[in-house]
Protein backbone atom coordinates (compact mmCIF):
# COMPACT_ATOMS: atom_id res chain seq x y z
CA UNK A 1 0.00 0.00 0.00
CA UNK A 2 1.16 3.52 -0.72
CA UNK A 3 1.03 5.82 2.28
CA UNK A 4 1.65 8.90 0.17
CA UNK A 5 0.84 9.43 -3.48
CA UNK A 6 1.35 12.72 -5.20
CA UNK A 7 0.83 13.24 -8.87
CA UNK A 8 1.73 16.22 -11.00
CA UNK A 9 1.74 18.78 -8.20
CA UNK A 10 2.26 22.32 -9.39
CA UNK A 11 2.30 25.53 -7.45
CA UNK A 12 3.27 29.06 -8.31
CA UNK A 13 3.42 31.60 -5.52
CA UNK A 14 2.29 35.17 -5.83
CA UNK A 15 5.02 37.09 -7.58
CA UNK A 16 5.58 34.28 -10.04
CA UNK A 17 7.92 32.02 -8.10
CA UNK A 18 7.31 28.55 -9.48
CA UNK A 19 7.80 26.30 -6.47
CA UNK A 20 6.51 23.04 -7.94
CA UNK A 21 6.42 22.05 -11.56
CA UNK A 22 4.70 18.70 -11.93
CA UNK A 23 6.13 16.85 -8.94
CA UNK A 24 5.07 13.23 -8.47
CA UNK A 25 6.09 10.69 -5.88
CA UNK A 26 4.95 7.54 -4.13
CA UNK A 27 5.88 6.38 -0.67
CA UNK A 28 5.29 2.85 0.44
CA UNK A 29 3.72 2.42 3.88
CA UNK A 30 6.11 1.71 6.72
CA UNK A 31 9.21 3.08 5.07
CA UNK A 32 11.39 6.15 5.42
CA UNK A 33 11.35 8.20 2.27
CA UNK A 34 13.78 11.02 1.70
CA UNK A 35 13.08 14.12 -0.33
CA UNK A 36 16.47 15.45 -1.17
CA UNK A 37 17.25 18.73 -2.83
CA UNK A 38 18.95 22.08 -2.41
CA UNK A 39 17.28 25.09 -0.82
CA UNK A 40 14.39 26.31 -2.93
CA UNK A 41 13.96 23.03 -4.83
CA UNK A 42 10.35 22.68 -3.69
CA UNK A 43 10.71 20.25 -0.78
CA UNK A 44 8.97 22.37 1.81
CA UNK A 45 6.18 23.33 -0.57
CA UNK A 46 5.59 19.63 -1.20
CA UNK A 47 5.36 18.99 2.53
CA UNK A 48 2.99 21.93 2.99
CA UNK A 49 0.66 20.55 0.34
CA UNK A 50 0.79 16.98 1.63
CA UNK A 51 0.06 18.17 5.18
CA UNK A 52 -2.97 20.31 4.10
CA UNK A 53 -1.26 23.55 5.07
CA UNK A 54 -1.14 24.79 1.51
CA UNK A 55 -2.92 23.89 -1.72
CA UNK A 56 -1.48 22.92 -5.06
CA UNK A 57 -2.62 24.91 -8.11
CA UNK A 58 -3.01 21.61 -9.94
CA UNK A 59 -2.33 17.95 -9.39
CA UNK A 60 -3.57 15.55 -6.74
CA UNK A 61 -2.26 14.04 -3.58
CA UNK A 62 -3.41 11.34 -1.18
CA UNK A 63 -2.00 10.72 2.26
CA UNK A 64 -2.97 7.59 4.21
CA UNK A 65 -5.41 6.90 1.39
CA UNK A 66 -7.20 10.25 1.81
CA UNK A 67 -7.33 13.18 -0.58
CA UNK A 68 -5.51 16.13 0.96
CA UNK A 69 -8.05 18.67 -0.26
CA UNK A 70 -11.40 16.88 -0.06
CA UNK A 71 -10.57 14.97 3.12
CA UNK A 72 -8.27 17.53 4.70
CA UNK A 73 -9.66 17.14 8.20
CA UNK A 74 -9.25 13.34 8.18
CA UNK A 75 -5.76 13.66 6.73
CA UNK A 76 -4.89 15.94 9.67
CA UNK A 77 -5.93 13.21 12.10
CA UNK A 78 -3.63 10.70 10.39
CA UNK A 79 -0.47 12.74 10.11
CA UNK A 80 2.17 14.15 12.40
CA UNK A 81 4.22 17.10 11.24
CA UNK A 82 7.53 18.42 12.47
CA UNK A 83 8.04 21.63 10.57
CA UNK A 84 11.18 23.46 9.69
CA UNK A 85 10.48 26.23 12.18
CA UNK A 86 10.06 25.19 15.79
CA UNK A 87 6.34 24.72 16.39
CA UNK A 88 6.50 24.62 20.13
CA UNK A 89 5.11 27.36 22.34
CA UNK A 90 8.07 28.84 24.20
CA UNK A 91 5.88 30.41 26.86
CA UNK A 92 4.52 27.03 27.90
CA UNK A 93 6.37 24.17 29.54
CA UNK A 94 7.19 21.02 27.60
CA UNK A 95 4.41 19.22 29.40
CA UNK A 96 1.86 21.95 28.74
CA UNK A 97 2.77 21.95 25.05
CA UNK A 98 2.11 18.23 24.85
CA UNK A 99 -1.07 18.46 26.90
CA UNK A 100 -2.61 21.03 24.59
CA UNK A 101 -1.58 19.02 21.54
CA UNK A 102 -3.24 15.94 23.07
CA UNK A 103 -6.45 17.88 23.71
CA UNK A 104 -6.55 18.97 20.07
CA UNK A 105 -6.63 15.31 19.05
CA UNK A 106 -9.26 14.48 21.65
CA UNK A 107 -6.87 12.65 24.00
CA UNK A 108 -8.04 13.58 27.48
CA UNK A 109 -7.94 12.67 31.13
CA UNK A 110 -5.85 9.69 32.21
CA UNK A 111 -4.96 8.78 28.64
CA UNK A 112 -3.54 12.22 28.12
CA UNK A 113 -1.39 12.01 31.24
CA UNK A 114 -0.11 8.60 30.25
CA UNK A 115 0.76 9.59 26.69
CA UNK A 116 2.42 12.85 27.68
CA UNK A 117 4.58 11.12 30.31
CA UNK A 118 5.49 8.41 27.84
CA UNK A 119 6.65 10.88 25.20
CA UNK A 120 8.57 13.04 27.66
CA UNK A 121 10.38 9.94 28.88
CA UNK A 122 11.01 8.61 25.43
CA UNK A 123 12.49 11.80 24.00
CA UNK A 124 14.61 12.43 27.03
CA UNK A 125 12.63 15.46 28.22
CA UNK A 126 11.26 14.07 31.48
CA UNK A 127 13.57 16.16 33.63
CA UNK A 128 12.90 19.34 31.67
CA UNK A 129 9.15 18.67 31.42
CA UNK A 130 8.15 21.54 33.67
CA UNK A 131 10.51 24.12 32.27
CA UNK A 132 9.39 26.69 29.72
CA UNK A 133 10.03 25.72 26.10
CA UNK A 134 12.06 28.85 25.47
CA UNK A 135 14.66 27.74 28.00
CA UNK A 136 15.34 24.54 26.04
CA UNK A 137 18.49 24.05 23.98
CA UNK A 138 18.14 23.72 20.20
CA UNK A 139 18.31 19.95 20.37
CA UNK A 140 15.71 19.76 23.15
CA UNK A 141 13.36 22.07 21.26
CA UNK A 142 13.62 19.83 18.25
CA UNK A 143 12.90 16.76 20.36
CA UNK A 144 9.86 18.47 21.84
CA UNK A 145 8.72 19.29 18.30
CA UNK A 146 9.07 15.63 17.39
CA UNK A 147 7.12 14.64 20.50
CA UNK A 148 4.35 17.09 19.53
CA UNK A 149 4.14 15.42 16.14
CA UNK A 150 3.80 11.99 17.73
CA UNK A 151 1.16 12.64 20.39
CA UNK A 152 -1.71 11.02 18.48
CA UNK A 153 0.33 8.12 17.04
CA UNK A 154 0.12 9.29 13.44
CA UNK A 155 0.30 6.82 10.57
CA UNK A 156 2.43 9.14 8.51
CA UNK A 157 5.06 11.46 9.94
CA UNK A 158 6.48 14.42 8.04
CA UNK A 159 9.86 15.73 9.07
CA UNK A 160 10.80 18.91 7.25
CA UNK A 161 14.56 19.38 7.53
CA UNK A 162 14.57 17.93 11.03
CA UNK A 163 18.28 18.37 11.72
CA UNK A 164 18.99 21.72 10.07
CA UNK A 165 20.91 23.95 12.45
CA UNK A 166 21.69 21.19 14.93
CA UNK A 167 25.22 20.33 15.90
CA UNK A 168 26.55 16.95 14.70
CA UNK A 169 26.15 15.15 17.98
CA UNK A 170 22.52 16.17 18.40
CA UNK A 171 21.92 15.33 14.76
CA UNK A 172 23.22 11.80 15.20
CA UNK A 173 20.96 11.34 18.21
CA UNK A 174 17.93 12.46 16.27
CA UNK A 175 18.81 10.13 13.41
CA UNK A 176 18.76 7.21 15.82
CA UNK A 177 15.41 8.31 17.14
CA UNK A 178 13.96 8.55 13.63
CA UNK A 179 15.24 5.08 12.75
CA UNK A 180 13.75 3.70 15.93
CA UNK A 181 10.38 5.28 15.20
CA UNK A 182 10.18 3.79 11.75
CA UNK A 183 11.10 0.38 13.10
CA UNK A 184 9.05 0.22 16.31
CA UNK A 185 5.94 2.12 15.32
CA UNK A 186 5.67 0.97 11.75
CA UNK A 187 5.24 4.54 10.79
CA UNK A 188 5.70 5.93 7.31
CA UNK A 189 8.14 8.81 7.44
CA UNK A 190 8.67 11.41 4.79
CA UNK A 191 11.80 13.38 5.49
CA UNK A 192 13.10 16.35 3.59
CA UNK A 193 16.72 17.25 3.81
CA UNK A 194 19.42 19.06 2.01
CA UNK A 195 22.08 16.92 3.63
CA UNK A 196 23.09 14.18 1.23
CA UNK A 197 24.55 12.28 4.15
CA UNK A 198 21.26 12.30 6.01
CA UNK A 199 19.26 10.96 3.08
CA UNK A 200 21.87 8.29 2.49
CA UNK A 201 21.81 7.19 6.09
CA UNK A 202 18.07 7.20 6.80
CA UNK A 203 16.02 6.81 3.67
CA UNK A 204 15.09 3.44 2.19
CA UNK A 205 14.05 5.28 -0.93
CA UNK A 206 14.51 8.81 -1.99
CA UNK A 207 13.53 11.30 -4.60
CA UNK A 208 15.93 13.94 -5.78
CA UNK A 209 14.12 17.21 -6.33
CA UNK A 210 15.35 20.06 -8.43
CA UNK A 211 13.45 23.13 -9.63
CA UNK A 212 10.10 21.74 -8.49
CA UNK A 213 10.36 18.32 -10.10
CA UNK A 214 11.58 14.89 -9.15
CA UNK A 215 14.66 14.28 -11.27
CA UNK A 216 15.52 10.83 -9.94
CA UNK A 217 13.89 8.30 -7.65
CA UNK A 218 15.03 5.05 -6.08
CA UNK A 219 16.97 3.59 -3.16
CA UNK A 220 20.24 5.37 -2.43
CA UNK A 221 22.15 2.28 -3.59
CA UNK A 222 20.13 1.98 -6.76
CA UNK A 223 20.70 5.59 -7.61
CA UNK A 224 24.39 5.30 -6.96
CA UNK A 225 24.78 2.05 -8.88
CA UNK A 226 23.05 3.58 -11.88
CA UNK A 227 26.11 5.72 -12.16
CA UNK A 228 28.32 2.65 -12.47
CA UNK A 229 32.00 2.78 -11.74
CA UNK A 230 33.95 5.14 -9.53
CA UNK A 231 34.81 8.77 -9.38
CA UNK A 232 38.45 9.50 -10.01
CA UNK A 233 39.61 12.82 -8.69
CA UNK A 234 43.01 14.28 -9.42
CA UNK A 235 44.44 17.38 -7.88
CA UNK A 236 47.12 19.09 -9.93
CA UNK A 237 49.99 21.15 -8.63
CA UNK A 238 49.00 24.08 -10.81
CA UNK A 239 45.68 24.98 -12.28
CA UNK A 240 45.21 23.92 -15.84
CA UNK A 241 43.79 25.22 -19.05
CA UNK A 242 42.31 22.82 -21.59
CA UNK A 243 45.51 20.73 -21.74
CA UNK A 244 44.45 18.27 -19.11
CA UNK A 245 41.09 17.62 -20.68
CA UNK A 246 42.73 17.13 -24.04
CA UNK A 247 45.24 14.74 -22.49
CA UNK A 248 42.61 12.56 -20.85
CA UNK A 249 40.00 12.79 -23.54
CA UNK A 250 41.51 10.02 -25.58
CA UNK A 251 41.81 7.55 -22.71
CA UNK A 252 39.44 4.59 -22.93
CA UNK A 253 37.03 3.88 -20.07
CA UNK A 254 36.84 7.46 -18.81
CA UNK A 255 33.72 9.59 -18.98
CA UNK A 256 32.12 12.68 -17.47
CA UNK A 257 35.33 14.65 -17.40
CA UNK A 258 35.17 17.97 -15.60
CA UNK A 259 37.70 20.56 -14.47
CA UNK A 260 37.37 22.93 -11.58
CA UNK A 261 40.55 24.97 -11.05
CA UNK A 262 43.22 22.50 -10.03
CA UNK A 263 40.78 19.61 -9.62
CA UNK A 264 39.92 17.16 -12.36
CA UNK A 265 37.03 14.75 -12.02
CA UNK A 266 36.11 11.80 -14.18
CA UNK A 267 34.10 8.62 -13.96
CA UNK A 268 35.79 5.29 -14.60
CA UNK A 269 34.39 1.78 -14.84
CA UNK A 270 37.21 0.60 -12.63
CA UNK A 271 38.87 3.38 -10.72
CA UNK A 272 41.92 1.41 -9.57
CA UNK A 273 42.76 0.38 -13.10
CA UNK A 274 42.23 3.86 -14.51
CA UNK A 275 44.44 5.82 -12.10
CA UNK A 276 47.87 4.72 -13.45
CA UNK A 277 46.92 5.54 -17.04
CA UNK A 278 45.43 8.87 -15.99
CA UNK A 279 48.56 9.82 -14.06
CA UNK A 280 50.81 8.71 -16.91
CA UNK A 281 48.84 10.69 -19.46
CA UNK A 282 49.02 13.82 -17.32
CA UNK A 283 52.74 13.57 -16.63
CA UNK A 284 53.35 12.99 -20.32
CA UNK A 285 51.75 16.36 -20.96
CA UNK A 286 53.85 18.06 -18.31
CA UNK A 287 51.02 18.30 -15.75
CA UNK A 288 52.21 17.43 -12.25
CA UNK A 289 49.86 15.67 -9.93
CA UNK A 290 49.60 16.58 -6.24
CA UNK A 291 47.03 13.96 -5.22
CA UNK A 292 44.70 11.37 -6.66
CA UNK A 293 41.67 9.72 -5.07
CA UNK A 294 39.14 7.10 -6.08
CA UNK A 295 35.66 7.27 -4.59
CA UNK A 296 32.56 5.16 -4.79
CA UNK A 297 29.72 7.24 -6.24
CA UNK A 298 28.06 9.50 -3.69
CA UNK A 299 24.62 11.02 -3.78
CA UNK A 300 26.38 14.20 -4.76
CA UNK A 301 27.43 12.50 -7.98
CA UNK A 302 23.87 11.29 -8.48
CA UNK A 303 22.64 14.80 -8.01
CA UNK A 304 25.21 16.20 -10.39
CA UNK A 305 24.18 13.77 -13.04
CA UNK A 306 20.43 14.31 -12.76
CA UNK A 307 20.25 18.00 -12.02
CA UNK A 308 23.14 18.97 -14.25
CA UNK A 309 24.87 20.94 -11.53
CA UNK A 310 26.56 20.05 -8.29
CA UNK A 311 24.54 20.13 -5.15
CA UNK A 312 26.47 22.97 -3.56
CA UNK A 313 26.23 25.00 -6.71
CA UNK A 314 22.45 24.50 -6.88
CA UNK A 315 22.13 25.46 -3.24
CA UNK A 316 24.09 28.63 -3.91
CA UNK A 317 22.17 29.47 -7.09
CA UNK A 318 18.84 29.13 -5.35
CA UNK A 319 19.96 31.25 -2.43
CA UNK A 320 20.94 33.96 -4.88
CA UNK A 321 17.57 33.68 -6.63
CA UNK A 322 15.78 33.92 -3.34
CA UNK A 323 17.75 36.97 -2.25
CA UNK B 1 -18.08 20.11 22.36
CA UNK B 2 -14.79 19.69 20.54
CA UNK B 3 -14.99 23.28 19.31
CA UNK B 4 -15.55 24.51 22.86
CA UNK B 5 -12.71 22.43 24.26
CA UNK B 6 -10.33 23.67 21.58
CA UNK B 7 -11.33 27.27 22.23
CA UNK B 8 -10.81 26.76 25.95
CA UNK B 9 -7.30 25.41 25.42
CA UNK B 10 -6.30 28.18 23.02
CA UNK B 11 -7.55 30.74 25.55
CA UNK B 12 -5.76 28.99 28.40
CA UNK B 13 -2.57 29.00 26.42
CA UNK B 14 -2.66 32.77 25.91
CA UNK B 15 -3.75 33.47 29.48
CA UNK B 16 -0.92 31.36 30.85
CA UNK B 17 1.61 33.10 28.62
CA UNK B 18 0.44 36.52 29.86
CA UNK B 19 0.42 35.53 33.51
CA UNK B 20 4.05 34.45 33.12
CA UNK B 21 5.03 38.01 32.31
CA UNK B 22 5.09 39.77 35.67
CA UNK B 23 5.63 43.16 33.98
CA UNK B 24 2.50 42.69 31.89
CA UNK B 25 0.46 41.70 34.91
CA UNK B 26 1.71 44.66 36.93
CA UNK B 27 1.08 47.15 34.12
CA UNK B 28 -2.41 45.79 33.44
CA UNK B 29 -3.34 46.15 37.08
CA UNK B 30 -1.84 49.58 37.56
CA UNK B 31 -2.98 51.10 34.27
CA UNK B 32 -6.69 51.33 35.21
CA UNK B 33 -5.72 53.00 38.47
CA UNK B 34 -3.56 55.57 36.71
CA UNK B 35 -6.15 56.35 34.08
CA UNK B 36 -9.02 56.74 36.46
CA UNK B 37 -7.15 58.86 38.98
CA UNK B 38 -5.20 60.88 36.43
CA UNK B 39 -8.13 61.71 34.16
CA UNK B 40 -10.29 62.16 37.22
CA UNK B 41 -7.89 64.75 38.63
CA UNK B 42 -7.15 66.43 35.31
CA UNK B 43 -10.78 66.98 34.35
CA UNK B 44 -12.20 67.37 37.87
CA UNK B 45 -13.57 70.84 37.19
CA UNK B 46 -15.58 69.52 34.26
CA UNK B 47 -18.34 68.83 36.74
CA UNK B 48 -18.61 72.59 37.28
CA UNK B 49 -19.29 73.36 33.62
CA UNK B 50 -22.84 74.67 33.19
CA UNK B 51 -24.89 71.96 31.58
CA UNK B 52 -22.94 69.08 33.14
CA UNK B 53 -25.53 66.86 34.70
CA UNK B 54 -25.09 64.06 37.13
CA UNK B 55 -22.78 63.70 40.08
CA UNK B 56 -19.03 63.93 40.37
CA UNK B 57 -16.70 63.73 37.40
CA UNK B 58 -15.23 60.41 38.67
CA UNK B 59 -18.72 58.98 38.65
CA UNK B 60 -19.18 60.16 35.10
CA UNK B 61 -15.69 59.10 34.04
CA UNK B 62 -15.71 55.50 35.30
CA UNK B 63 -17.71 54.01 32.39
CA UNK B 64 -15.52 56.01 30.00
CA UNK B 65 -12.33 54.55 31.45
CA UNK B 66 -13.78 51.04 31.26
CA UNK B 67 -14.46 51.57 27.56
CA UNK B 68 -11.04 53.09 26.89
CA UNK B 69 -9.31 50.20 28.61
CA UNK B 70 -11.31 47.71 26.58
CA UNK B 71 -10.26 49.26 23.27
CA UNK B 72 -6.64 49.73 24.15
CA UNK B 73 -6.07 46.32 25.68
CA UNK B 74 -7.96 44.42 22.96
CA UNK B 75 -6.06 46.20 20.20
CA UNK B 76 -2.84 44.40 21.11
CA UNK B 77 -4.28 40.90 21.01
CA UNK B 78 -3.08 40.33 17.45
CA UNK B 79 0.54 40.44 18.64
CA UNK B 80 0.11 36.90 19.92
CA UNK B 81 -0.87 35.74 16.42
CA UNK B 82 2.09 37.45 14.80
CA UNK B 83 4.38 35.72 17.24
CA UNK B 84 2.70 32.38 16.56
CA UNK B 85 3.11 32.84 12.83
CA UNK B 86 6.75 33.83 13.08
CA UNK B 87 7.62 31.03 15.44
CA UNK B 88 5.89 28.29 13.47
CA UNK B 89 3.32 27.57 16.17
CA UNK B 90 0.54 28.69 13.86
CA UNK B 91 1.55 26.21 11.17
CA UNK B 92 1.69 23.43 13.72
CA UNK B 93 -1.87 24.25 14.78
CA UNK B 94 -3.09 24.51 11.19
CA UNK B 95 -1.89 21.01 10.26
CA UNK B 96 -3.72 19.62 13.28
CA UNK B 97 -7.47 18.98 13.31
CA UNK B 98 -8.03 21.94 15.63
CA UNK B 99 -11.35 23.71 15.03
CA UNK B 100 -10.28 26.77 13.01
CA UNK B 101 -12.60 29.16 14.82
CA UNK B 102 -10.91 28.29 18.11
CA UNK B 103 -7.81 30.27 17.17
CA UNK B 104 -9.57 33.63 16.93
CA UNK B 105 -12.20 32.84 19.54
CA UNK B 106 -9.68 31.61 22.08
CA UNK B 107 -7.61 34.75 21.86
CA UNK B 108 -10.74 36.93 21.93
CA UNK B 109 -11.86 35.10 25.08
CA UNK B 110 -8.51 35.80 26.70
CA UNK B 111 -8.86 39.47 25.84
CA UNK B 112 -12.38 39.64 27.25
CA UNK B 113 -11.24 38.06 30.48
CA UNK B 114 -8.46 40.63 30.87
CA UNK B 115 -10.97 43.42 30.25
CA UNK B 116 -13.39 42.07 32.83
CA UNK B 117 -10.65 41.96 35.46
CA UNK B 118 -9.36 45.45 34.62
CA UNK B 119 -12.90 46.87 34.59
CA UNK B 120 -13.63 45.34 37.97
CA UNK B 121 -10.54 47.11 39.32
CA UNK B 122 -11.71 50.43 37.84
CA UNK B 123 -15.17 50.07 39.32
CA UNK B 124 -13.81 49.01 42.70
CA UNK B 125 -11.48 51.96 42.79
CA UNK B 126 -14.24 54.35 41.71
CA UNK B 127 -16.43 53.12 44.54
CA UNK B 128 -13.53 53.60 46.94
CA UNK B 129 -13.18 57.25 45.94
CA UNK B 130 -16.88 57.86 46.31
CA UNK B 131 -18.54 57.16 42.96
CA UNK B 132 -22.03 55.70 43.09
CA UNK B 133 -23.54 53.16 40.72
CA UNK B 134 -27.23 53.76 40.60
CA UNK B 135 -28.31 50.38 39.36
CA UNK B 136 -26.10 48.49 41.75
CA UNK B 137 -24.51 45.24 40.74
CA UNK B 138 -26.77 44.83 37.71
CA UNK B 139 -25.69 48.18 36.29
CA UNK B 140 -22.03 47.41 36.88
CA UNK B 141 -22.47 43.99 35.23
CA UNK B 142 -23.97 45.62 32.13
CA UNK B 143 -21.16 48.18 32.04
CA UNK B 144 -18.47 45.49 32.22
CA UNK B 145 -20.28 43.28 29.71
CA UNK B 146 -20.44 46.19 27.26
CA UNK B 147 -16.72 46.79 27.73
CA UNK B 148 -16.01 43.12 27.06
CA UNK B 149 -18.23 43.18 23.96
CA UNK B 150 -16.37 46.20 22.61
CA UNK B 151 -13.11 44.45 23.43
CA UNK B 152 -14.19 41.37 21.47
CA UNK B 153 -14.76 43.54 18.39
CA UNK B 154 -11.34 45.12 18.58
CA UNK B 155 -9.62 41.84 19.44
CA UNK B 156 -11.08 40.23 16.30
CA UNK B 157 -10.04 43.21 14.18
CA UNK B 158 -6.58 43.09 15.68
CA UNK B 159 -6.25 39.37 14.93
CA UNK B 160 -7.42 39.92 11.37
CA UNK B 161 -4.95 42.73 10.76
CA UNK B 162 -2.21 40.64 12.41
CA UNK B 163 -2.57 37.64 10.10
CA UNK B 164 -2.89 39.88 7.04
CA UNK B 165 0.18 42.00 7.73
CA UNK B 166 2.24 39.62 9.93
CA UNK B 167 4.27 42.64 11.02
CA UNK B 168 4.47 43.84 14.60
CA UNK B 169 5.33 47.37 13.51
CA UNK B 170 2.30 47.61 11.24
CA UNK B 171 -0.02 46.41 13.96
CA UNK B 172 1.48 48.80 16.51
CA UNK B 173 1.05 51.65 14.03
CA UNK B 174 -2.55 50.82 13.27
CA UNK B 175 -3.53 50.31 16.91
CA UNK B 176 -2.03 53.60 18.05
CA UNK B 177 -3.49 55.43 15.08
CA UNK B 178 -7.00 54.08 15.58
CA UNK B 179 -7.59 53.85 19.32
CA UNK B 180 -6.79 57.37 20.41
CA UNK B 181 -9.00 59.20 17.89
CA UNK B 182 -11.83 56.76 18.47
CA UNK B 183 -11.59 57.42 22.18
CA UNK B 184 -11.62 61.20 21.78
CA UNK B 185 -14.37 61.17 19.14
CA UNK B 186 -16.72 59.84 21.78
CA UNK B 187 -18.35 60.71 25.04
CA UNK B 188 -15.88 58.58 26.99
CA UNK B 189 -14.33 61.59 28.72
CA UNK B 190 -16.87 64.33 28.13
CA UNK B 191 -20.61 64.57 28.36
CA UNK B 192 -22.18 64.27 24.94
CA UNK B 193 -24.14 67.52 25.09
CA UNK B 194 -20.92 69.40 25.77
CA UNK B 195 -19.04 67.98 22.78
CA UNK B 196 -18.43 70.19 19.73
CA UNK B 197 -21.16 69.47 17.22
CA UNK B 198 -18.91 67.82 14.64
CA UNK B 199 -17.54 65.43 17.23
CA UNK B 200 -21.06 64.70 18.39
CA UNK B 201 -21.91 63.88 14.80
CA UNK B 202 -18.86 61.65 14.29
CA UNK B 203 -19.52 59.90 17.58
CA UNK B 204 -22.84 58.63 16.22
CA UNK B 205 -20.85 56.18 14.07
CA UNK B 206 -18.21 55.34 16.62
CA UNK B 207 -18.49 51.97 18.37
CA UNK B 208 -16.45 53.31 21.27
CA UNK B 209 -19.15 55.92 21.77
CA UNK B 210 -21.91 53.29 21.56
CA UNK B 211 -20.21 51.40 24.35
CA UNK B 212 -19.66 54.56 26.38
CA UNK B 213 -23.34 55.53 26.03
CA UNK B 214 -24.62 52.09 26.97
CA UNK B 215 -22.18 51.58 29.83
CA UNK B 216 -22.79 55.01 31.29
CA UNK B 217 -26.52 54.73 31.04
CA UNK B 218 -26.36 51.42 32.91
CA UNK B 219 -24.18 52.87 35.64
CA UNK B 220 -25.90 56.20 36.22
CA UNK B 221 -29.30 57.42 37.28
CA UNK B 222 -32.04 57.90 34.66
CA UNK B 223 -31.07 54.66 32.95
CA UNK B 224 -32.41 54.35 29.42
CA UNK B 225 -32.74 50.61 28.80
CA UNK B 226 -33.95 51.23 25.26
CA UNK B 227 -30.75 53.11 24.45
CA UNK B 228 -28.68 50.37 26.06
CA UNK B 229 -30.45 47.68 24.04
CA UNK B 230 -29.95 49.52 20.75
CA UNK B 231 -26.25 50.22 21.40
CA UNK B 232 -25.60 46.64 22.48
CA UNK B 233 -27.40 45.59 19.30
CA UNK B 234 -25.10 47.76 17.16
CA UNK B 235 -22.07 46.37 18.94
CA UNK B 236 -23.26 42.79 18.48
CA UNK B 237 -23.70 43.36 14.74
CA UNK B 238 -20.25 44.88 14.53
CA UNK B 239 -18.84 41.91 16.42
CA UNK B 240 -20.29 39.57 13.79
CA UNK B 241 -18.72 41.66 11.06
CA UNK B 242 -15.33 41.76 12.72
CA UNK B 243 -15.40 38.02 13.43
CA UNK B 244 -16.18 37.45 9.74
CA UNK B 245 -13.27 39.71 8.85
CA UNK B 246 -10.93 37.71 11.09
CA UNK B 247 -12.09 34.45 9.51
CA UNK B 248 -11.53 35.80 6.02
CA UNK B 249 -8.12 37.14 6.95
CA UNK B 250 -7.28 33.67 8.19
CA UNK B 251 -8.33 32.08 4.94
CA UNK B 252 -6.23 34.60 3.05
CA UNK B 253 -3.26 33.73 5.24
CA UNK B 254 -3.69 30.04 4.54
CA UNK B 255 -3.89 30.67 0.79
CA UNK B 256 -0.64 32.59 0.91
CA UNK B 257 1.47 29.82 2.45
Amino acid sequence: MEAIEASQLSKTYKGGVRALDGLSLEVEAGTIFGLLGPNGAGKSTTVKILTTLSRADSGEARVAGLDVVRDAQRVRRSIGVVGQKPGLDGDATGRENLEMQAEIYGIRGAKRRERVDELLERLGLAEAADRLGKTYSGGMQRRLDVALGLVHRPKVLFLDEPTTGLDPEVRAGLWQEIERLARDEEMTILLTTHYLEEADRLAARLAIVDRGRVVAQGSPDQLKSELRGDTVQVELVESTNGDAVAALHRLPGLSGLSVDGRVLRARAENGAAAVPTVLAALEENGLHVAAATIARPSLDDVYLRHAGRSFEQADGDNRKEAA
Amino acid sequence: MTALNHTKHVALRYIRALLRQPAWVAISLVQPVIWLLLFGALFKRTADIPGFSGGSYIEFLTPGVVVMLAVSSAGWVGMGFIEDINRGTMDRLLVSPIWRGALNLGSVAQSMLSIVIQSAIVVGLAVAVGARFHNGVAGVAVLIAVGALLGAIFASLSNGVAVLTRQRETLIGIVTMVTLPLTFLSSALMQESLLPSWIRWAAKFNPVNWAAQAGRSAAQANTDWGLIASRVGFLALLLLASAAFATRAFNAYQRSI
